[in-house]
This record gives C-alpha cells, structure tokens and sequence, in this order.
C-alpha cells in the first residue's frame, strides 16, 4: 500500500510537470522542466522493478535530451514561444476522446502487480526459471535483451547508428542553405 | 563557460569518475543492472561534460569525427559479425552457443562482444549527434 | 475499491500521455512539439513497464533467496526504446535547426503561411 502511495505521489508530480511544459511560454525553462521530468520518470522506474530502464532513463533524458534540447534552442536562437490563443478545442477534442478510449480499454486489464495476470505466467516463467542455467548471467533484463532478443536489439542498435547518421547528414553542411531567399521579403 | 574555476575543478574531478562508472556498468551489466545502452550514454555525458567546460574545440581534437564515425560502424558491424560467426562455426545466427566448446562459455563470450557492440555504437553515436548540434551554434 | 486501487496508476499514466498528446497537437512552436512527443513517449513506456511489475516480486536479478521476480521482457523491450527514442528525437531537432536556417522560424502557422504566399 506505501509503495502504491509513493507511486502515485510521484506521478502526480509528472503529470504536473508536464502540465508545466504545456503552459510556459519561455523554452528555456521548459528545458529544465523536461530534465526535472525525465528524473521524476527515472525515479518511477526504480519503484517498477525496473533498475535498467531507469538508468538509461536517467543519463538519456536528464542528461543527453536535456543538453540537445538546449542545444537546438542555441542553434535556432528562439528562447520564447509566440503567444498562442488560449485552447484549441479540437486537439482538446482528439485528446479527450482518444483518452476515453484508453481508459475504456483499461478496464479488460488485470489489477496493477498482479502475479496472475497472463504476462507473469506465459513467457516470463521461463525466462526466470531457467534464463540462468542457459545464458550464465543473473541479470535476467541482459540475458533477455543480448541472448534471448539477439535479434531485436540489432534493429535497434541498426535504428540509433541510422539516425545518427540522418543527423550528420542534415547538420554536416559548413555553409548557410539558402532555399528560400524570397522568405525575407515575402 | 571556459574561465569558471570552480565548473573546471568540479568537472576534473567528475569526468574519471563518469568514465571509470560508465566501463563498470559495460563489463559488470551481466550480474548487476546495466549492460551496452546505459554505458555507452553514460560514457558519452562525460565527453559532453567535457566538452561544454572546456570547450568544443578541445573535446573534437580527441573524438574526431572521423574516429566517432569508425567507432559507431564498427560497433554495429561487431554485433552483427558476431552473428556471422555463430553461423560459421555451425550454430544459427546469433546463437551464441556454438561459439565455444561449452555452450554456457559460448553464451558469456557472445553476451560480453555483442554488449561491446552496442555501448561502442551508442557512445559514439551520441557524441556524433551532440558535436553536429555543438557546431551549429558555434559556427553561426 | 479494490478495482480503482488496482488501476488508479493506469489512469494516472493515461492522463500524462493525454497530456503530452494535447501538447504535440496545440502548441504550434516545433520544440515543444518534439517535447509532447517526449511526454507522450515517456507516458507510454511507463505503461508498459508498470505492465510487469509484480507485487511483492523483486528487481529481475537472480539472487539467493528471492523467489518472485517482476517481469524482465517489458523492461528490455522499452530500455531499447528510450534510447532509440532519444536518437529519433534529435533526427526531429536537426530537422528543426534545419527549417529555421530556410524558414527563419520555427512557427508551424508562420510556417504555413509562408508556404501558401508561395503558391
């Protein structure tokens, strides 16, 4: 029951926190406020069982998306957001509705943290009882995610060094583009 | 941020310590959490924290591009080789097992390169991502 | 009460996602689009490691004396993606950083009318 406490008192800090990336009009502050929400998550994950996500949480979110962001705030030189009208009723809408539907779908869902539910009882037994005795390593999370999904963390590795390279190609260029020298005047 | 003595100092002492946490997290991932993910960002915020108090320039004289680009290649193409491998030596593709006589051995061996792979690929990656942004801003 | 007990932190992370959803969609600077898009994303992944955790079950490391374990294979799944996610999302602010260097400005309506001034 504290744990459940803890959990949700965390999350309503998030879902302020996001609130607050919402509403501030100065970017640099929503920069802060997104390393304050990635540590928030981080902390989350610690309490879901989950050391490894959480670290990668912490040094990517907190650290790398933070520096990056202010990094192309620096590049593009915008520190403020235009002032906007107040609601977009039709995002609202969309919003609305799509969380309705999540919420609907919750309901065929089994109790948060229960060992009956079909996830801990199909493939996980197996991993668990004998990821050790086949792979040698303790850390179930490395034994899944190198032996077991060999195949799915090459796509994923495949994925990061492909946007890398995406990146280096649009930002490599030393000189200005100049595409659409009619901008200014128009 | 160059002439701030007391980030300097701070940042001296911080950058060993994040980068020996970032290999124990690499070699020792397969009995306590951390593996080739969270090293290699780990490893390369203390590059960029390098980098942002002592300066671009100095921080790109040791990663060069050209280093950073080798390095997330060959990252991939380590993970991917050691599939190649697997499969030469008789097993599937990336079945570690047949790596080594014991298949238990096979299974750390293949644990242990392919986790290489992915922290060289990650680190290097990142890097590559943050200096491309970094010259943006200086250049202009 | 128990029901609501059970599934009051699934709520919870379907309003941050909402929240991050209504983000990406109303705010028409394109920096705090691509941070919706973070929200939104980090909103999910939380669903989906909560989807693993047992109660009374422990960090998914084989250790002496421990018997329940929380659920290893949602944790490697989204541990992959936040990191594939962060690379994507510096893809999307190269293309940011790109559009202000033609567009001299990274407004989507200003951007919009720029682009109908063309036509």
């Amino acid at each position: 029951m504290l744990a459940l406490t803890v959990d949700i008192f965390l999350l309503v800090f998030l879902i302020a926190s996001a609130v607050g990336i919402l509403f501030t009009h100065q970017l640099f502050a929503m920069a802060m406020l997104f390393g304050l929400y990635s540590l928030l998550v981080a902390s989350l994950f610690i309490l879901l069982d989950a050391p490894d996500v959480a670290f990668t949480e912490a040094a990517v979110g907190t650290g790398i998306a933070t520096v990056l962001m202010l990094a192309t705030l620096a590049a593009t030189k915008e520190s403020k957001e235009k002032p906007r009208k107040k609601l977009s009723k039709s995002a609202l809408t969309i919003s609305i509705f799509t969380g309705a539907l999540l919420l609907y779908g919750t309901t065929g869902l089994p109790k948060f943290g229960d060992p009956e539910a079909p996830i801990h009882t199909q493939m996980a037994d197996r991993f668990i009882q004998q990821g050790q005795a086949e792979t040698g390593v303790p850390n179930l999370v490395t034994a899944v995610l190198a032996s077991y999904r060999g195949f799915d963390t090459l796509g994923e590795v495949t994925v990061v060094f492909t946007a890398g390279v995406g990146v280096l190609l649009l930002l490599r260029r030393r000189y200005k583009p100049k595409i659409r020298r009619n901008a200014d005047a128009g | 941020m160059q002439d701030n003595l007391i980030l300097r100092v701070m940042a001296k002492v911080l950058i060993p310590v994040i980068l020996i946490y970032a290999f124990y997290v690499q070699f020792h991932g397969d009995f306590s959490p951390g593996g080739g993910f969270q090293a290699g960002v780990i490893f390369s915020t203390a590059i960029l924290l390098y980098a942002l108090v002592f300066g671009m320039d100095r921080a790109a004289d040791v990663m060069t591009d050209k280093l950073l680009i080798a390095l997330s290649a060959g990252g991939l193409l380590l993970y991917a080789g050691t599939g190649v491998v697997s499969m030469l030596l008789g097993g599937e593709y990336l079945n570690y097992s047949a790596l080594a006589s014991n298949p238990l051995t096979g299974q750390h061996i293949g644990i242990i390169v392919i986790e290489l792979g992915v922290g060289l690929t990650v680190a290097s990656t990142m890097l590559l991502i943050f200096f491309s942004f970094a010259r943006r801003v200086v250049s202009r | 009460m128990s029901f609501i007990e059970g599934h009051l932190i699934y709520w919870l992370l379907i309003c941050l996602m909402m929240v991050g959803l209504y983000t990406l969609m109303s705010c028409s600077n394109l920096i705090k689009k691509i941070a919706g898009l973070n929200v939104f994303q980090t909103g999910a992944i939380l669903f989906y490691v909560s989807l693993g955790k047992v109660t009374g079950g422990t960090v998914p490391i084989i250790a002496e004396g421990y018997e329940s374990y929380s659920n290893p294979l949602p944790q490697v799944l989204m541990l992959t993606a936040i990191v594939v996610g962060v690379a994507t999302s510096a893809l999307g602010f190269a293309l940011i950083v790109r559009i202000r260097e033609a567009y001299k400005s990274i407004e989507e309506d200003e951007l919009d009318n720029m682009d109908r001034l063309d036509d």
